[in-house]
């Protein structure tokens, strides 16, 4: 394999304490090294130019069941727009885009690992099909377990090391990565056309809290010691008030420490906190960004990710049945909602955020305000919990209005109710202007590290992956026009994965393999736990349990992270 | 007004689909240059000149141009797709999506065309003398945002789907629909001579649509509330007027609910 060397470049590795210092990069076989290995290497020059390993996105909807029936039933954002050809595959759609478009524009914008936050565990082979069609970027999903009957029944009767049994189990099965939590027991009380209206009230009929569902799910992480902790989409998603719900979440975690062997320090990841930093009522919902963040910033066994709303046309998706369905009823837009057997729900309802609404400014700044004022970047991550909040392709602009008091002025100078969004939130109080080594923080580093995979990802240390991305942005001189940072992180001038030049000026000139990232825990043999599966198939499923577990021929290029729990 | 004749010198083996054919494609170029504009037969590309002569010249603007599209065109997509001036005539039958999502302007077509005629349709003026197909003035497949503006005129019958989700602008109908009229309307005027099959105003919360006929299997959703006289298209005559779809959400203007509105001849 070929040598590469990137040279002369201003390169930020917060993995390595890098802090823009001009340090050559050195490549062999797909691996980062030390320059002295190198014998006769081609160079990148790098002059003028930002360095950072190759993006990885902590929170992401771009395979699956609920991804692909939002882009069936929005044909219309593939008219008359973005369509073209300059990959080998066709590229179309918007906040949905196509399998192959969603895996170039990671790439262009300097990604190369995605993890997908939500897979409905019934239907993993349709995510692993997805996951082998998109291409470049290596990607991991996370079975949906906070309304599984299963986890449901041992939480209730804090069985950990049965519930621990049933996700090792689960995880194999799906070929998944971690323990996703959406709505806990919100969700399956939505089979019955319910939700849980705060995290103390007990799902109907299963007689078990959202809190208890939480503490036990992190008991279960750790007694596993799983690379990533529990990422949890907490209950109240939307309502104004559930700042409340959002506290009393977090505050679960407190006594527990993370125990694995991955370098990862938090035992609970907070998804799309944006949603769930909401005071006041109805449509005069307020900013409690203030209060969540002071709490966030005091504990460090706590990460987070933003949810930024990015004022576009989108299509909202997620597990929370109920949630959507209440949504359909706010915009009067098509909808679909399903429930998922014993295991999960979802809907997904096109949305349009306008800046010209007030809650949807409100919402903008408050996304905002929860990235600048974190304290520590390396636990507060970016993300528009695509295409939730917007697609994933305004990552860019997310990133020109941390960077930029100015661009984040204009903004708000742009809303027709701005003052009165003003009254409500923080925004145009805070003037801090986050750094390229924060953005690294956020982007790459911080979510490698609370994923459990910054032995491989997000950064550019020797051993790891050669997954690199040189943005056109000169740290020593920044542009004074913030347009241009949007720019930049918009098509990188080079991205390489696995040593492999996939971009260059901003287009795809290759395509090297893919990886599909799973965990595989052993745990000691659990008869109790394997004959609750059995019947379970047996009374309650529509489907066999030797048709259950994802067949082999469903896994592209796996990349299995061994866990031992058995000992 | 200057004036560009298209005629078809061979029949397509596949169909022609010619969104190119209009007068914003065509204005300020030769003969020469318009015979040269790429159409697609299927997945090829291939020069307009391969399948039409070219004469006459056109404008220095859409709005001074004028094209005559003359042969046998039952095999011809798309003419005047998104144009926003000028005007169209088309001698002959003529297949789907004639005027898509146009703007302005005018398209005449003397003889019948297929579906999709009109279909997100905002300005401009269209003009079928026969019949027309499916989905005439209806939101493009997926869209909410339907037909906004323009007027469409059909001589004849249509099929199924007319002005699904209109939010505003005229279809007048001279004959007789099929069903589906005005689903999910949220505005606009439907005008059907003729009568009418049935599911006329499905899910519409705002709007109007006007039968001259009869209604076939009426939506139990409407509920008539009055007997009005009427001056619709230079017919006045006495109308019954229904209030609908009941089953749908009624939003509120000045405190008052907001119903879509269907009138039947009496
Ligand atoms: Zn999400």
């Amino acid at each position: 394999m070929s040598e590469i060397i990137i040279k002369n470049g201003f390169v930020f590795d917060p993995l390595q304490g890098i802090r823009g210092d001009k340090v050559d990069i050195a490549i062999k076989d797909g691996k980062i090294v030390e320059t002295t290995a190198l014998t006769n290497p081609k160079t990148i020059d790098a002059a003028g130019m930002t360095v950072m390993a190759g993006g990885v996105d902590i929170h992401s909807h771009v395979v699956g069941p609920k991804v692909n029936t939002g882009r069936l039933f929005r044909p219309e954002e593939k008219l008359f727009q973005n369509i073209k050809k300059t990959g080998s595959r066709m590229e179309m759609g918007t906040s949905i885009p196509s399998v192959y478009k969603t895996g170039y524009d990671y790439a262009r914008m300097g990604y190369s690992y995605v993890n997908e936050a939500a897979m409905p565990p019934l239907h993993s082979p349709h995510v692993h099909e997805e996951i082998r069609d998109t291409p470049i970027i290596d990607i991991s999903a996370m079975p949906v377990f906070g309304n599984n009957w299963f986890s449901l029944e041992y939480l209730k009767n804090n069985e950990i090391e049965n519930n621990a049994a049933y996700t090792a189990w689960l995880l194999r099965a799906t070929r998944g990565f971690g323990i996703k939590i959406v709505n806990p027991g919100g969700s399956e009380a939505w089979g019955w056309g319910l939700n849980c209206a705060n995290i103390h009230e007990p799902v109907p009929y299963f007689d078990v809290t959202p809190a208890q569902i939480i503490t036990g799910s992190i008991e279960t992480n750790e007694y596993l010691g799983l690379p990533h902790s529990i990422h949890i989409h907490p209950n109240n998603l939307g309502n104004p008030g559930n700042y409340v719900d959002t506290l009393e979440t977090l505050k679960l975690a407190e006594g527990y420490t993370a125990k694995n062997a991955f370098g990862r320090t938090q035992v609970m990841h907070l998804t799309h906190l944006q949603f769930h930093a909401y005071g006041g009522e109805g449509f005069n919902f307020e900013s409690k960004v203030p209060e969540i963040m002071d709490y966030v910033n005091s504990h460090d066994n706590i990460t987070v990710d933003i949810g930024q709303v990015t004022l576009d046309e989108t299509t909202t998706m997620t597990a929370d049945g109920p949630f959507e369905h209440h949504l359909r009823a706010v915009n009067n837009l098509k909808w679909a909602n399903v429930d998922v057997e014993l295991e999960t729900a979802a809907g997904v309802v096109p949305f349009v955020y306008s800046a010209n609404n007030k809650a949807n400014a409100v919402q903008w700044a408050i996304g905002l305000e929860i990235g600048l004022l974190a304290k520590d970047p390396m636990r507060t991550y970016i993300t528009t919990d695509h295409p939730n909040a917007g697609p994933f392709t305004r990552y860019p602009r997310v990133i020109k209005w941390l960077m930029s008091q100015a661009a984040r002025e204009a903004q708000m100078d742009a809303f027709k109710h701005r003052d009165k969004v003003i009254d409500v939130t923080n925004i145009a109080g805070i003037d801090r202007e986050l750094t390229l080594y924060e953005i690294a923080q956020m982007t790459r580093a911080g979510t490698a590290k609370a994923l459990g995979i910054a032995d491989m990802y997000g950064g550019l240390a020797p051993g790891m992956d050669a997954d690199v991305a040189i943005y056109n942005l000169n740290a020593e001189s920044m542009p004074s026009d913030a347009e241009e940072i949007e720019k930049a992180f918009s098509r990188c001038a080079y991205m390489l994965k696995d040593g492999i030049v996939a971009v260059k000026d901003g287009e795809i000139v290759a395509e090297p393999a893919k990886r599909t990232i799973w965990v595989d825990v052993k745990v000691p043999e659990n008869a109790q736990v394997n004959r609750d599966i059995y019947e379970h198939f047996l009374k309650h499923y529509s489907l066999k349990l030797e048709n259950y577990s994802l067949f082999e021929e469903h896994l592209h290029n796996p990349r299995v992270i061994e866990v031992n729990a058995a000992e | 007004m200057k004036t560009v004749t298209l005629t078809l010198n061979k029949q397509p083996e596949l169909y022609l689909e010619c969104n190119d054919i209009t007068p914003d494609a065509f204005a300020g170029k030769t003969p020469a240059e318009i015979a040269a504009i790429e159409i697609w037969e299927g997945k090829q590309k291939i020069p307009l000149g391969d399948f039409f002569t070219v004469e006459g010249s056109a404008g220095a603007t859409p709005a001074e141009t004028k094209i005559v599209v003359a042969g046998d065109c039952t095999r011809v997509k798309r003419i005047g797709q998104q144009m926003t001036d000028g005007e169209i005539v088309i001698e002959s039958d003529v297949d789907m999506y004639i005027g898509g999502w146009m703007k302005g302007g005018t398209i005449h077509v003397k003889g019948n065309a297929d579906s999709f005629c009109g279909i997100g349709m905002e300005g401009g003026e269209l003009i079928i003398d026969g019949d027309a197909g499916h989905h005439v003035g209806a939101a493009p497949r997926g869209e909410w945002r339907g037909m906004k503006g323009g007027v469409i005129r059909i001589g004849g019958n249509v099929g199924n789907d007319t002005a699904t989700f209109i939010n505003g602008g005229t279809i007048v109908i001279g004959g007789d629909a099929d069903i589906h009229i005005s689903t999910h309307g949220e505005g606009g005027t439907v005008i059907v001579k003729g009568n009418a099959k049935g599911r006329v105003g499905g899910q519409m919360v705002k709007g109007e649509i006007y039968v001259f006929g009869t209604i076939e299997n009426p939506l139990p959703g409407f509920k008539k509330i009055e007997t009005v006289e009427r001056d619709v298209e230079g017919v006045q005559a006495q109308f019954d007027h229904f209030i609908g779809d009941l089953g749908e959400r009624h939003p509120k203007s000045k405190g008052q609910p907001v119903y879509a509105h269907l009138y039947v001849k009496a």
